[in-house]
């Protein structure tokens, strides 16, 4: 039923697998290899897991002592440097708040009251609890929400156990909207890690992307590369990000109006003939529709909405035309912002077609992987009902499960009741907006199950938590990542775990063959399994464990070296004019509507990244927490000194339902528009078992009570919460 | 004679930190303290604003007040590379040098002594960079001997407007910031 | 103004610098105090040149009380180290560059300077000690029986004396990173400030010891509250010995030698004088301090402001200015011309201002800095 084309890559066979680049090394021993530096460090090839890129990654162990880790110079993603986190990442094994032991509730939810159970106990009473809710409900009635390589043997578990309902916050409140934009005008989505080739791109557009806050390890490195290129930036944005500061052009943008400026750029590349005629007459679908739908929207027309002087964006849009077609409109990541957010990514993605960057050198390459076959497990049980978190299609260009969709069906018991969830790696309470209702979600449940590495907020309000080890303590999934040169990633232990805890796979294991599942884990050890996998994809198990990361072939990337330019769009081309969403009663060329204004006197919330955090999962890391223990809401000085605040004073934020955040330090900055305020993701955290970073900053998830739902895709627009300041306790 | 110096390019520096926490893992840098770390600073109004983020560390100047200072030696400056250092088991802690630094960049180590940048000397003398440059991931940190023209940061010092911190107060930085 | 962030957080640096606390304030102040004492004594000695002993409470309790305030300001120096277990580290190397250096040889030097000028005056401060050790008379008639070695004792006190009050000003002085120090006139300030010090100390014990009816009513409290005697009467009989006796009111007015209308006459007047002359330098080097200060460099200049308008304006002006300089310079200057009694008063106020003025150096040093930081 989906209308759009699923993503479709290029996986390359092992015929054309390299060695890796580098071959120093020397044959080494499962347990690593010996420095030959310093005899007493050993080291361990890996990928990284703080975030969701996973960069290739050697750790060294000194004494028996985890010491340092540092990029793989043979990986392609991080080409040697890994980000902060990730050079931070061992803080994770030595964070003493992490979880110990399984844990079972023993007072009301919430109250994070604890007995210390075994891993026996544990695992019989959340199968025991999986199999009666399956009896009376059906086994569709647990639902799991994971995040990151690691789930994926949880979701196998899920999938063998006969449920489909799996989602990740990912989607719906992160990239969704990216995806489903870039769906619907090349055919293809973006990816991750994102198809961008910055690193050739004479011209970078960033739209509230805030790249270098937002440390995504390749792009990042990239991005100086550009500037060290001399390559022509701009950025906009309400706050002066720390990209805002590389850029030619700055575009101080009032807050929920990228739209306006969007058609705006487009109109005047459109009316100048700015655009990459031949590209467009070749690819293009619908683009005298297109061109007349952007009738109005002139500078002169987005400048009252956008706050953007006409002749700054005609400047703009004129500098992106001039650099076609190696000019990159950044599509972001982290994109649920008002609610519009599908239609303004197709606006950036038109536009980039308009460019004529698509699949172009500068623009977007096109990714390959190598081809590693799954591991012939038996075939899946079909369920019974369908997924539901999109009952009826309600959003008919969801490329991905909705995680507000699951839970609104928890809320609502329809289409069916969902009366379990598992929880891995993914801290709903401050990735789901409208704290309130997942809260009460989690009170229709006969079973919520954690399993994370830290005792997080939702961990706080489970029935069962179990720990799982953090990824230097375990081996994982391969990675076959879809990249600019295809290469298959190991991930393995560099230490033992410090107590109770175990690996993912080992607890899917386990809870498969509880459930009577064991057929579907007919392996007995991960290595075997790894083996197997990566012996039929024809390469070496035991180079890749020497080494890490194998690289395939490098692969055509742009449609001028051969790789193909093939749109899996209805038309088969690129849609300007997009029929399958006149078809589903939207607008064919994204339409502006402006921001709902928030109530007088009040600021719009903003949130985004720091460099050294992950999401709220790395703020009792010891090592990452002593380069930011606590955020502080940024304010426009102006306004903080008609507040009479100045840097470092304690306020709260008071969100228009009344909520009152945690007290935050502010911060009276030029950097940031007056009618608005900016707080970094994942602080103020409220779970007790997080010792070290409870209480510190402010939590804009608990103060964001409203969202704005994508009509495309699902997808929750956060933005759309306003803030009071509040300076007495 | 090596001189070592860097060279670090605030156009292409982020200030992610990576080198802050490099740093800790490499050297064991105890928790709560800094050798390295991240200075920020806005020039401007909204929205005409310029923002230079600098890594900074100690400068292992030219002429260090901290060695001047010290009464025992412990301050002092090695003979690779005029790298200023601190010898721990000579070190009594009366904090003179930390006093004389105009860029603070000693602090005291809860073990007692002194502590600071070493450049990595360590890692030099193995023929690596130092932490902090070798993982940054903009590649905006370069280190090498200022006696050497073909080095790196020879080049870089001689091509490109750079400025040292403060350096009206007379140290001779050798961390220079390209701009 | 720009705006700075730092992100960078170690202990006693940020956000502002911490790395003195009251130990080196303490230390300042009883290193200059013992310097002034030795200044005095040796010029005494240098001038007078005694044949005969002379019951002058520079020379009889001088020496002593400035080895007990010198110990005591060693152990607060020692007390400040934060690796002390290095602390013998000084003493196997002599860094020129380093006022600390200086300082530790220094300090190594003025005990056995201090020690010889005590053994000079030891039976006239002490008859008890040296009836009962017959050979430190002996050896203290010697000494005194040879000129030069007297005179050597006296160069030596002066010399040590003024690198000791110079050194501690230097300490700060040569530290140019902190601009408020930025200056050698710290030298001759500290110097004189510890000259003025010590004068008002000795000062002080005179009018402490002298007879009860002369004393003013709050020496009596005081002598009362520290002895526990009753009546302000040196208590009959023969308890004697340096353990016993380390009230430095006692030990003069225990001197069978002297004459106390005599000593309180003749020699206090001096001292008062001596005293005003310091104060009047003191208080002319501060102004050549802040003079240099507020027309250098704008970071001085802020620097200087910590002083004169800023957060520490308020001690500086009150304590140091004017309680420290003023007010016993007005006191001092009536007692001298008999219109009013001497009195304990302006010596304490010149004690504590000299405590205070380092005290505020010390800490607003190191509040100032070249880089005018917002700190985050």
């Amino acid at each position: 039923m989906n209308a759009l084309s699923r993503r479709r890559f290029l996986k390359i066979s092992t015929a054309s697998v390299l060695g890796a680049g580098v071959a120093g090394r020397a044959a080494g021993l499962c347990s690593g290899l010996r420095d030959p530096l310093d005899p007493r460090v050993r080291t361990v090839p890996t990928f990284c897991d703080v975030c969701f890129w996973k960069c290739g990654a050697i750790a060294s162990v000194r004494g028996g002592r985890l010491w340092k880790i540092e990029g793989n110079p043979d990986d392609p993603l991080c080409r040697g440097r890994l980000c902060p986190r990730g050079t931070g990442g061992i803080g994770a094994h030595s964070d003493p708040d992490r979880l110990r032991t399984p844990l079972i509730r023993t007072h009301e939810r919430g109250e994070e009251k604890w007995q210390e159970i075994s891993w026996e106990e544990a695992l019989d009473y959340v199968a025991t609890r999986m199999q009666k809710i399956a009896a009376q409900h059906g086994p569709e009635s647990m639902a799991l929400f994971a995040h990151g390589i690691g789930g994926t043997f949880l979701k196998h578990t899920f999938r063998a156990f006969g449920s489909p309902n799996i989602a990740a916050p990912s989607f719906a409140q992160c990239r969704g909207p990216r995806e489903t934009g870039f769906e619907l005008t090349f055919g293809e989505g973006v990816g991750s890690p994102e198809r961008t080739d910055i690193a050739n791109t004479d011209c970078l557009v960033l739209i509230g992307s805030h790249l270098g806050e937002n440390m995504h390890n390749t792009q990042v490195q990239e991005f100086a590369e550009a500037i060290g290129r001399g390559a022509s930036i701009i950025v906009v944005d309400p706050r002066f990000s720390v990209a805002a500061s590389k850029a030619k052009h700055y575009l101080p943008i009032r807050p929920g109006t990228d739209l306006a400026l969007l058609l705006a750029w487009m109109k005047v590349i459109v009316d100048e003939k700015l655009y990459d005629a031949d590209y467009v007459a070749e690819h293009g679908f619908g683009f005298e529709s297109f061109a007349a739908a952007l009738q109005d929207c002139t500078p002169e027309w987005a400048y009252p909405e956008t706050g953007i002087e006409p002749e700054l964006i005609r400047a703009t849009a004129r500098e992106m035309a001039r650099h076609k077609p190696a000019t990159l409109v950044h599509p972001g990541r982290h994109v649920n912002w008002y609610g519009d957010d599908a239609q303004r990514s197709r606006a950036i993605a038109l536009l980039n077609g308009l460019l004529g960057s698509w699949g172009r050198k500068g623009g977007f390459y096109v990714p390959a992987s190598i081809d590693v076959p799954s591991y012939p497990y038996p075939d899946y049980p079909e369920p019974k009902r369908g997924r539901l978190d999109n009952p009826e299609r309600k959003f008919p260009f969801a490329g991905e499960a909705i995680t507000t969709g699951i839970r609104e069906a928890t809320l609502s018991g329809q289409p069916y009741p969902i009366k379990g969830w598992m929880v891995y790696a993914t801290n709903l309470l401050h990735a789901l907006p409208d704290q309130a209702a997942t809260l009460r979600a989690i009170q229709q449940l006969d079973l919520l199950v954690v399993v994370d590495v830290v005792p997080s907020e939702i961990a706080g309000w489970a029935d069962v938590v179990l720990p799982e080890s953090v990824y230097l303590e375990r081996f994982d999934e391969l990675n076959p990542e879809y990249f600019r040169q295809p290469f298959l990633a190991l991930r393995q232990p560099v230490v033992a775990p410090p107590h109770d805890q175990k690996p993912n796979w080992w607890i899917a294991r386990q809870l498969a063959a509880r459930l009577g599942l064991g057929a579907w884990f007919p392996w007995q050890d991960i290595e075997e399994y790894l083996a197997h996998r990566v012996r039929a994809a024809g390469l070496s198990y035991e180079e890749l464990k020497e080494k890490g990361v194998l690289l395939g072939a490098p692969q055509p990337l742009y449609f001028e070296d051969g790789a193909p330019a093939e749109f899996p769009t209805p038309s088969g081309k690129i849609e300007f004019y997009s029929t399958q969403l006149e078809r589903a009663g939207f607008d064919p060329v994204p339409r502006y509507t402006p921001p709902e204004p928030g109530p007088p006197a009040a600021f719009r919330l903003l949130f985004g990244r720091a460099p050294m955090h992950s999401f709220s999962r790395t703020h009792s890391n010891r090592l990452l927490s002593d380069l930011m223990d606590e955020n502080c809401v940024w304010v426009n000085h102006r306004v903080a000194s008609r507040l009479g605040l100045r840097t470092g004073d304690m306020v709260r934020l008071r969100n228009q339902d009344g909520v009152l955040g945690n007290r935050v330090k502010v911060n009276a900055t030029r950097r940031i528009r007056p009618d608005c305020v900016y707080l970094v993701h994942g602080f103020g955290h409220t779970a007790r078992g997080l010792r070290h970073a409870l209480g510190k900053g402010a939590s804009d998830a608990e103060l964001i009570t409203r969202y704005t739902t994508d009509p495309l895709m699902g997808g929750t627009g956060m933005n759309v919460n306003f803030v009071t300041i509040e300076t007495k306790d | 004679m090596a001189r070592y110096v860097m060279a670090i390019d605030t156009r292409r520096c982020v200030g992610c930190m990576d080198c802050v926490v490099a740093c800790k893992t490499e050297n064991d840098v105890p928790e709560g303290f800094n050798r390295d770390w991240i200075t920020e600073t806005v020039r401007g109004e909204f929205p005409s604003l310029g923002l230079e983020i600098r890594s900074e560390r100690c400068n292992h100047c030219a002429h260090p007040p901290c060695v001047d200072c010290c009464p025992t030696g412990a301050s002092h400056v090695h003979e690779r590379g005029g790298v200023v250092l601190v010898e721990g088991d000579k070190c009594i802690g009366c904090k003179a040098c930390i006093a004389a630094c105009p860029y603070d960049a000693r602090y005291v180590h809860p073990d007692g002594h002194v502590d600071k940048c070493t450049f990595c000397i360590h890692r030099v003398e193995q023929g690596l960079l130092p932490a902090c440059v070798s993982v940054c991931p903009t590649r905006c940190m370069h280190f090498g001997d200022a006696e050497d023209p073909h080095s790196d940061v020879s080049r870089l010092l001689a091509t490109r407007p750079h400025h040292t911190i403060l350096p009206e107060a007379g140290t001779e930085p050798r961390v220079h910031y390209l701009t | 103004m720009d705006e700075h962030v730092i992100h960078r957080h170690n202990h006693g640096i940020d956000p502002v610098l911490d790395a003195w606390g009251w130990e080196i304030p303490v230390y300042l102040f009883l290193g200059g105090l013992v310097a002034g004492l030795m200044v005095i004594a040796g010029m005494r000695l240098l001038l007078a040149r005694p044949r005969v002993r002379q019951p002058m409470v520079c020379w009889t309790a001088g020496p002593w009380i400035a080895l007990a305030l010198l110990s005591v300001g060693m152990l607060a120096l020692f007390l400040d180290l934060s690796h002390k277990a290095c602390v013998w580290r000084l003493y196997l190397t002599f860094q020129v560059t380093s006022p600390m250096s200086w300082g530790a040889w220094i300090l190594l030097a003025v005990y056995p300077a201090l020690a010889a000028n005590a053994l000079l005056h030891l039976p006239v401060a002490l008859p008890a000690l040296t009836s009962r050790f017959p050979v430190l008379r002996r050896v203290s008639d010697r000494l005194l029986a040879r000129p030069r070695v007297v005179l050597a004792i006296a160069l030596a006190n002066i010399v040590l004396g003024v690198g000791l009050g110079v050194y501690t000003g230097l300490l700060l002085g040569t530290l140019g990173a902190r601009p408020l120090w930025a200056s050698a006139v710290l030298g001759p300030l500290f110097l004189f400030s510890g000259l003025s010090t010590a004068a008002a100390l000795l000062h002080a014990i005179l009018v402490l010891s002298s007879p009860a009816g002369e004393r003013p009513a709050f020496a009596d409290f005081l002598i009362a509250r520290l002895t526990r005697w009753p009546q302000a009467t040196p208590p009959a009989g023969e308890e004697t010995g340096f353990a016993q006796a380390p009230d430095p009111a006692r030990l003069c007015s225990r001197s069978p030698l002297q004459p106390r209308a005599l000593r309180v006459e003749s020699e206090a007047p001096e001292l008062l004088q001596a005293d005003n002359s310091f104060l009047t330098v003191e208080a002319a080097l501060l102004g050549t301090f802040l003079l240099g200060h507020t027309t250098a460099s704008a970071v001085h200049r802020q620097a200087a402001d910590l002083l004169l308008t800023g957060p520490y304006a308020a001690v500086f002006w009150v304590f140091v200015v004017g309680l420290g300089l003023l007010l016993p310079l007005t006191l001092q200057h009536f007692e001298l011309q008999h219109r009013i009694r001497h009195t304990l008063a302006p010596s304490l106020l010149v004690l504590l201002g000299g405590l205070v003025l380092r005290f505020v150096f010390v800490q607003a040093g190191q509040a100032s800095h070249w880089a005018a930081t917002a700190l985050h």
